[in-house]
């Protein structure tokens, strides 16, 4: 046994850190691994956006043809695009329904999900198990009454029509049940005792300290009703009302789309989610946290 | 409660009236019972058991794929000695800030004939030919399943890394002691302590993969020979592109109620076996 051996035997730190593996030839070659797949992954996840921004200044052909560097068609996509479009407009109706439908939904669902948290009875819990069953019924089933809903209520072509199905959200409920969890009770029972009102520890104790669940939910939602589709699809049907969504929709399903003009609304439609989401991005990080506990 | 209210309204009360009309046969808003005739047509219907095996198709390959993917970025950017982490993270979540159509148009340009991505392959010398992405029925399907795996993976990443900032970093350094290596540590103490986590991500996977809509509408319109049409999509042409016929596009859309109560009392089932 040579001297070294020894002094490892006697000195735990030493031990414990030859059997860490990064400080070997295999971690070593294991980490650099890990950094290419990543780096794959990291460019192939960025690559369509750099492509969304370098075929915005490129001509309709030039981007069929794969052309990846950046031309000089921009100023004139951005002309077609505000002339073809009522871009404004648009942009408008996406911001209105995006926005109302977020405060609408947060208010509702967060309230609904605080009190199932809050005041439990045998009843709401059923309640409750009911509405997590309801969770997994997909839109598909729901479109085709829902549609002749609104229609008898003579809602299609209105805003209601989107958001009144929207805004009672049940993975939002769930979201907020689960995250309310996580709320100290001693700091209700305080507030109870300093004779605040229930309406009061919601407003002035819960959502302050909730913020961070707010800021998921929001990007959640806002993604959500920005994004929203299929149903505006059905019951939006004049062009006064059309989404951003359905209109880059509708561009590229021409028989000859013009590609770099379609770009210039895909930055548009995509910029206000990527901005909420670097602005929030901390918070909702710490807002998935706390729901997943 | 007004949340209740209005899932009451407009949830609850739709579900029932679709399950109502699914036995209603006749087109526009003439209904007439039909009893179990939607069914039977069902059973006939051609283009019907073309949506339903793409649907499958798409399940099968694209949610196994995309979770095992989520899985193991979360491992690698859950070590805290990794350089660059918070880029890393951004990067791969930076895809589900884009909206259904917005990223279906861009892989739509991506996969054009002479596009970017054929470009690329022959360049590096993969391919000697281009792919006809958009007209191939088998390219087609694999244009769709690397478009929502594109699109889905950074978001389930980050229900798996937030679940795994909740373990316990002591349970990693006793295993490590004890000499565990590392594809152990993660088999044996990762996996089982994320399973509630991966069940919940592969329901919502089934359940949004079962409702695609906006993707196969966008790229390819369910072709070329409805090979990428589904589910969503069929009741949509039956609704709302040919000649209405709600009755049976509600019987359609029960189906894929019913498979997303089967499919996902399964992975319960999975689950809960192999706790024990």
């Amino acid at each position: 046994m040579t001297a070294s051996d020894q002094t490892a035997e006697l000195n735990p730190a030493l031990a414990a850190r030859r059997l860490t593996p990064t400080f070997n030839v295999f971690g070593l070659v294991r980490r650099g691994i890990v950094y290419l797949l990543l780096s794959v992954a990291a460019f192939v996840s960025v690559f369509p956006f750099l492509w969304m921004i370098v075929s915005s200044t490129n001509t309709a052909a030039d981007v069929l043809k794969g052309k990846s560097t950046f031309g000089d068609a921009l100023w004139n996509n951005i002309v077609t695009f505000f002339t073809q479009v009522d871009a404004p407009r648009i942009f408008w109706n996406s911001a209105f329904l995006a926005i109302v439908g977020t405060i609408l939904t947060l208010v509702i669902s967060s309230l609904a999900g605080y009190g199932f948290e809050m005041f439990r009875s045998r009843l709401r819990e059923r309640i409750f198990n009911f509405l997590l069953l309801m969770l997994s019924i997909p839109f598909a089933a729901l479109m085709i009454p829902l549609f002749i809903m609104m229609a008898n209520l003579k809602l299609i072509n209105t805003y209601a029509a989107i958001l009144l199905p929207a805004v009672a959200s049940i993975f939002i409920i769930f979201y907020f049940r689960q995250a309310t969890k996580a709320f100290p009770a001693e700091l209700r029972d305080a507030a109870r005792i300093d004779g605040l009102k229930e309406w009061q520890i919601f407003l002035f104790v819960y959502l302050p300290v909730m913020r961070s669940t707010y800021a998921a939910a929001i990007i959640i939602v806002f993604m959500a009703n920005w994004n929203n589709y299929l149903w505006p699809l059905i019951v939006l049907q004049t062009n006064e009302q059309k989404t951003i969504t359905l209109v880059i929709q509708s561009l590229s399903s021409a028989y000859y789309p013009e590609w770099g003009v379609i770009m210039v609304g895909t930055i548009l439609a995509t910029l206000p989610t990527l901005i909420i989401f670097f602005l929030l991005q901390r918070r909702f990080v710490e807002g998935m946290l706390g729901a997943v506990k | 409660m007004p949340a209740l209210v209005l899932l009451g309204l407009f949830m609850i009360y739709p579900i029932l009236w679709s399950l109502w009309m699914s036995f209603q046969t006749g087109r526009g808003m003439n209904f007439s019972f039909g009893g179990f005739a939607n069914i039977v047509r069902l059973s006939q219907d051609p283009i019907f058991q073309r949506a339903l095996g793409n649907t499958f198709t798409f399940l099968v390959i694209q949610v196994p794929i995309m979770l095992v993917l989520a899985l193991l970025f979360a491992v690698a950017l859950n070590d805290s000695r990794l350089w660059g982490r918070g880029f890393f993270r951004t990067a791969i979540f930076l895809p589900c800030v884009t909206s259904l159509v917005a990223y279906s148009i861009l892989f739509k340009s991506m996969f054009a004939n002479d596009g970017v991505i054929n470009d690329a392959l022959l360049t590096i010398g993969l391919i000697s030919e281009p792919i006809p992405w958009l007209g191939d029925p088998f390219w087609a399907k694999v244009v769709i399943i690397s478009a929502i795996t594109w699109r889905w993976t950074g978001y389930n990443m980050i229900f798996y890394l937030a679940a795994m900032q909740n373990i316990d970093r002591s349970i990693y350094e006793a295993a490590r002691i004890d000499g565990v290596p590392a594809w152990a540590r993660f088999w044996y103490i990762t996996v089982p302590l994320l399973k509630p986590v991966i069940l919940f991500t592969s329901v919502i996977s089934t359940i949004g993969t079962l409702q695609l809509f906006d993707e196969v509408n966008t790229i390819t319109l369910g072709g070329p020979s409805d090979s990428t049409l589904t589910l969503s999509l069929y009741i949509y042409n039956l609704t709302f592109k040919f000649m209405p016929s709600f009755g049976y596009a509600s019987t359609v859309s029960y189906v894929i109620v019913v498979l997303v109560g089967i499919l996902s009392f399964l992975q319960f089932m999975v689950a809960r076996d192999r706790r024990r």
